[in-house]
């Protein structure tokens, strides 16, 4: 297999704080990779390097676009997003203000092929676009189950429904790669269930590559191929969910130095 | 003419823009709206053009600006000096389309540094270059300095300047409802995302901020050629805080409610014409007020949709 995403030496500095250390990882095309580590490890810091919201301090994020590679690190956000890479968010952005249907629509932007002066003017381009637009963002709220919910505002969808529009509005920039920042998070065990099965489902339906951070630990071992695992900014393991459960490092870091 | 065009909400705006239009010739004609009246109702609509255009770049972009009488101010002249050399309906154009140049050139400057950042650097910016352009125009031989311009030929008419104002609105309205619109709405609700998203911000807010401006600098060519003198103590802050204050009231993102809250401005503003120190202290306390009991202004995001009226009565039906 060939890898899509490889990431070498990647480190992130605030001030004093080493919060991501001399990263390695090698992510192949198709994979569902699980992020664990304890909290303040540095998985969200991490993330928020390979999708461009923080510049590395050093190291390089390679991605093999369809064979070409391509330098990610210290892109904007939006040109990282343009590749293909998509992601949710820990603490949930949704545009509150907006409607569900909206807030897909607005991640579909960049294929959009109508301009500022064509929407003021009203060209016939806009009206065949916003056509296809709003088709579109319905099938994918009908995938995860929010269609019916359509016209309601982000901000007053309950918990667990602001996840899977987080996760609608990803798939709406048609990623290759998609990363999920505690999907499960703040979930019960049937919304949690519901969610495992999306996960599979989007990734066979649109070939992605998944790579999620999560605490919940029956959902990582269970659908999970390969886990690496962050601690204090080290990449201390990286195997098969069997191997990680019976690594001595990752059992020290969950449980303490001290046993 | 494509069907998209003529659906029943379109017609029900038209109708509405129409209507008022004939009413308010008619009560002109008829002198119920005599020539006193007939200043605060030509104010009116030009503070609708700034109000709407202000509450593009404040409401729907979340972008604070606080010189938007410079781009007025830029129009007013632009007009004014051209009009002057060129007193008819082609110099009119001309000083307009000049008056757009200018403004979108100065808008790419101040904007393109600041909005490249996050947080209200475009605050500053635009209070720093609208006091620049106020003092330039003040001390330039060819606006004439403190005295300003006198003797504008009164080009702008009646239907120019509701023509002036429907097109403002259908701008603003069409743009905000749009991809490029949902753009700069996203950037309001959350800017981190936005980018996410794929969102060119710096853009978006770039072209929410020079549509703002241009539209600014409409109302300024308007006013100039209407009122006869344009002086550069007519586009001070003060002249920004009062649009600011019509967008804060009425509510930010609405444009009804820009409409509303400069018509209804307009004729406070006449009643309490004689009494200006009070009108500053009302306004004062009436904005503190709106802050602390209706921090979204008196109607909110609300909008005045046919489409949402038509569709209810269906259902009730
Ligand atoms: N912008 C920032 N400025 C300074 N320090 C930061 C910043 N972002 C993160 N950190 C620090 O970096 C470390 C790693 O944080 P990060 O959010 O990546 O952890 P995490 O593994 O996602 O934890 P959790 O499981 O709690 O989400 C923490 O010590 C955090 O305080
Ligand atoms: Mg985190």
């Amino acid at each position: 297999m060939e890898p899509i995403l490889e990431v070498k030496n990647l480190t992130k500095n605030f001030g004093g704080l080493c919060a991501v250390s001399n990263v390695s990882m090698t992510i192949n095309q198709g994979e569902l990779i699980g992020l664990i580590g304890p909290n303040g490890a540095g998985k969200t810091t991490l993330f928020n390097l390979l999708t461009g919201v923080y510049e590395p301090s050093s190291g390089l994020i390679e991605l093999n676009d369809d064979g070409q590679k391509i330098q990610l690190g210290g892109l904007k956000p939006y040109k990282i997003t343009g590749y293909g890479i998509s992601r949710t968010f820990q603490n949930i952005r949704l545009f509150k203000a907006m409607t569900v249907l909206e807030n897909v629509k607005v991640a579909m932007h960049k294929n959009i092929r109508y301009g500022t002066i064509a929407a003021i003017l009203r060209l016939p381009s806009y009206y065949s676009e916003e056509k296809w637009v709003e088709e579109k963002a319905c099938e994918l709220l009908k995938e995860v189950g929010l269609y019916s919910k359509r016209n309601e505002m982000a901000t007053n969808l309950p918990y667990g429904e602001q996840r899977r529009l987080e996760i609608a509005r990803a798939l709406a920039i048609q990623p290759k790669i998609l990363f999920l920042d505690e999907p499960a998070a703040g979930m019960n065990p049937q919304e949690t269930a519901d969610l495992t099965k999306l996960i599979h489902h989007i990734r066979e339906k649109y070939k992605l590559t998944v790579i999620l951070i999560e605490h919940d630990m029956s959902l990582v071992m269970n659908i999970c191929e390969r886990i690496y695992v962050l601690d204090y900014g080290k990449m201390i393991a990286n195997g098969s969910p069997e191997e990680i459960k019976n690594n001595e490092f990752v059992i020290k870091a969950y449980l303490g130095e001290e046993i | 003419m494509r069907k998209e065009y003529l659906t029943k909400e379109n017609i029900a705006w038209l109708l509405l823009a129409v209507g008022s239009f004939v009413i308010c010739s008619l009560l002109m004609n008829l002198g119920i709206i005599n020539s006193y009246y007939q200043i605060t109702l030509y104010n009116i609509c030009i503070n609708i053009i700034l109000a709407v255009s202000l509450n593009l770049v404040i409401g729907i972009c979340g972008q604070f600006s606080l010189g938007h009488a410079g781009f007025m101010c830029i129009g007013a002249y632009a007009a004014g000096i051209i009009t002057k050399m060129m007193p008819n309906f082609g110099g009119f154009v001309l000083g307009i389309l000049v008056g757009f140049v200018l403004s979108a050139i100065v808008a790419l400057i101040v904007s393109i540094p600041t909005l490249r950042l996050r947080g209200d650097y475009l605050a500053i910016a635009t209070l720093g270059f609208a006091e620049i352009i106020r003092i330039l125009v003040q001390n330039m031989k060819i606006t004439n300095g403190a005295a300003g311009l006198n003797g504008i030929p009164q080009l702008t008419s009646w239907p120019l300047l509701m023509i002036g104002v429907v097109v403002s609105i259908v701008v603003v309205c069409n743009y905000t409802h749009s991809a490029p619109g949902r753009a700069c709405i996203s950037i309001r609700e959350d800017e981190i995302a936005s980018e996410a998203m794929g969102i060119n911000t710096t853009k978006y807010k770039v072209i929410a901020f020079v549509i703002g401006a241009l539209l600014a600098s409409l109302a300024g060519a308007l006013y100039a050629c209407n009122f006869y003198v344009i002086k550069p103590s007519q586009f001070t802050f003060n002249k920004s805080i009062d649009i600011l204050v019509m967008v804060v009231f009425g509510g930010m993102g609405s444009m009804t409610s820009s409409v509303i809250a400069a018509i209804v401005i307009g004729i406070i503003n006449m009643v309490l014409a004689n009494f200006s120190e009070i009108r500053m202290i009302i306004y004062g306390l009436a904005l503190v007020a709106i802050m602390i009991f209706k921090p979204t202004g008196l109607l909110g995001q609300r909008e005045l949709s046919f489409k949402k009226l038509f569709s209810s009565r269906k259902g009730a039906k």
